[in-house]
């Protein structure tokens, strides 16, 4: 894997289905997300809230370079990673107001969302939590003699985590086969990755390891899409760990609906049309002829009507009972 | 009945789990060289092989963390710190990720970690390398902690903390690893959460863990015809096993609990806690807690050993509780 810039010309595998899938994961978790981030201020969503808006392409570009049985780590902002893996707007709407009918029966609410079935390994409350989880999915699938591979997301603020440095190691001395894919979305909470960062890439620190690394446009889902193929295609065929960093934006303020310090154009930078991952890619299909205009609103239609039956389903279900929920027979 | 050591039950146990399960592996430092540096995984290599005998950097943040992801993806590991002291290095892994995953998942992910762990003190090692820390996971939702103090138990709880499907901490006391005592021949497993009367006595119960259960044996020599004392070791710290303890304090009346590591927001108060809140009315005295200095291990020996429970100051506990003294 060599390094790229963003920006360049992008020659991709992805057949006109997937092309199509990329798009409609990405505006299932903006709706999902707008819904959100509305139902959380009428009081329907409690606790910490941290939105994707704005990054969608990393999550929809490479769950698509995954297989259903491939696993996945994710972290405090995790609601993208569980739509694109796990695919199931019900029970995740449904765990984030903590219902029963949720992803983790209202265990777990918005930063631990888990899907077994799916080889979701779940949301992390811990910055870095999921790279040791990553380590250890990649170690069981070679130990179990089977091809799947992992992919650990995580943002440039965990990349100043010590734990990175011995996943790393371990991941390129072993040759396991993990893909660590870091979101630099420029923002650590409020801090600029300028202020907290000495250099002004993420992945040539790979590097250091002796592991294969690139950088991509995280808000291009096929440049995401390709980067993250290519890695995970070599890690399944024994060639090891690789690093990508995704260069992208986190469009919303770090969590809830706390006030936005920051600089207004660069917020209408990353919002335009020229630079959102939803009407880039759109636009793309549209242009190559891969989608009519017609067939987009059909899709956003649809997308609505999923994201309406999956609020239904979750405002309808019942939340876990306390007697049984942690009765010790009961309890997880 | 044939005689093991300490240490070559520990590795007995890992071989037998090894050989029942294919998905039981060992990881940490050293492990892969020659038995590791305290001979816990004896053999191991010869018999398994590099894939299931894995030596690793020194990054325990890491492989703990590599261990909870296989857990989660089909894998039973052990995983071997070298020193209690360096599970503070792993932390997140340990008590964020293992111990909160199952639930936090809804029950849909196990967590069939085993951490084994040596600690203790009076090898003269300093702060650092001589602290006990059971209570601090005892404090974790989500852990089990067991604190073998002899080779039959080194064996019988490892087998069980490796059957267990949640993390189980298995405390082992590196002042015992040369110990020979009697281990019985094949199938030998040690259920967690049962209790040991390792001494039956009348006057007054002496819960002991962990090495402590050697002192508080040697008090009660001391005392034999003067008091005579029951020593209890739990055992298994989480889940514990209240139901013997109160049989015996039931019977005494009076009781000491005694460990080494500090008394401070430890196991001892813990254990008191619980016989108040279930069996005041059995209590003749107030309870009393036998435990190490409120202090970091000090490295001269003779400053070490001030700061442990001896069998003289379990003897003279004994002896004020029940108002000889």
């Amino acid at each position: 894997m060599a390094a790229k810039r963003a920006g360049s010309k992008i020659n991709s595998a992805a057949d006109e289905a997937a092309r199509v899938r990329m798009l409609r994961r990405m505006l299932s978790i903006r709706r999902f997300e707008e819904e959100v981030k509305r139902l959380y201020r009428a009081g329907g969503i409690k606790g910490a809230i941290h939105l994707y808006i704005g990054q969608e392409a990393v999550a929809a570009g490479a769950c698509e370079a995954l297989r259903p049985d491939d696993y996945v780590t994710s972290t405090h902002r995790p609601h993208g990673h569980c739509i694109a893996k796990v695919f199931d707007l019900k029970r995740t709407m449904a765990e984030m107001m903590g219902k029963a009918s949720g992803l983790s029966g209202g265990f777990g609410g918005s930063m631990h969302q888990f899907c077994k079935e799916k080889g979701f390994l779940g949301g992390n409350g811990i910055v870095g939590g999921g790279m040791g989880l990553a380590l250890g999915a990649a170690f069981s699938a070679r130990y179990r003699k089977t091809d799947q591979v992992a992919v650990c997301f995580f943002s440039e603020g965990a990349s100043n985590q010590g734990v990175i440095h011995e996943c790393l190691n371990m991941a390129a001395l072993w040759k396991l086969p993990v893909i660590y894919l870091c979101e630099n979305n420029q923002y650590a909470a409020t801090t600029p990755v300028g202020k907290s960062t000495c250099t002004k890439d993420i992945a040539p620190r790979a590097a250091a390891y002796g592991l294969p690394w690139a950088i991509c446009d995280g808000n291009d889902v096929l440049d995401v899409y390709e980067t993250t193929r290519t890695a995970v295609e070599r890690a399944r065929n024994g060639g090891g760990a690789a690093f990508i960093e995704a260069k992208t934006y986190r469009a919303e303020p770090h969590c809830g609906i706390i006030a936005d310090g920051r600089d207004k154009a660069e917020l209408a930078l990353w919002k335009s049309a020229e630079r959102d991952p939803i009407p880039r890619h759109e636009a793309r299909l549209i242009a190559e002829g891969i989608l009519t205009a017609e067939g987009a609103r059909e899709l956003r239609a649809e997308v609505e009507r999923d994201i309406a039956e999956a609020v239904e389903f979750a405002r309808r279900s019942p939340a876990p009972d306390p007697a049984k929920a942690l009765a010790r027979e009961g309890r997880p | 009945m044939r005689k093991l050591t300490y240490a070559d039950a520990i590795c007995e146990a890992q071989i037998e789990e090894m050989a029942r399960d294919e998905n039981v592996f060992v990881i940490g430092e050293d492990v892969d060289i020659a038995g590791g540096v305290y001979k816990l995984t004896k053999g191991v290599l010869e018999r398994f092989g590099p894939r299931r005998v894995v030596g690793t950097p020194i990054s325990e943040e890491a492989f703990c963390g590599l261990a909870a992801g296989a857990a989660m993806t089909g894998l039973r590991p052990i995983v071997e710190i070298m020193y209690i002291d360096f599970i503070l290095m792993a932390m997140d892994p340990v008590v964020n990720q293992m111990a909160k995953i199952p639930f936090m998942s809804g029950g849909q992910f196990a967590m069939p970690v085993t951490i084994r762990a040596q600690a203790g003190a009076g090898t003269v090692e300093g702060a650092q390398h001589s602290q006990s820390l059971e209570a601090w996971f005892t404090h974790t939702p989500g852990f089990k902690v067991c604190m073998p103090a002899t080779a039959r138990d080194a064996k019988g709880l490892l087998k069980a903390a490796i059957r267990d499907d949640g993390p189980v901490l298995v405390i082992e006391n590196r002042c015992l690893f040369n110990e020979e005592e009697e281990v019985p021949d094949g199938e030998w497993v040690t259920p967690l959460g049962k209790a040991d009367v390792a001494r039956e006595g009348k006057d007054v119960t002496v819960v002991a863990m962990g090495y402590a259960r050697r002192k508080a044996l040697a008090a009660a020599e001391r005392l034999a015809g003067e008091v005579s004392v029951e020593v209890v070791d739990p055992r298994t710290l989480w889940p514990l096993d209240m139901e013997t303890i109160l049989e015996s304090v039931k019977k005494t009346g009076r009781v000491i609990v005694t460990h080494e590591s500090p008394a401070r927001g430890g196991v001892g108060a813990e254990i008191v806690r619980r016989i108040v809140a279930e069996g005041f009315d059995y209590l003749d005295a107030p309870p009393v807690v036998v435990a190490g200095a409120d202090l970091p291990m000090p490295f001269s020996p003779g400053l070490e050993q001030a700061c442990l429970p001896q069998a003289e100051t379990i003897a003279e506990a004994a002896r004020r509780v029940i108002g000889m003294a």
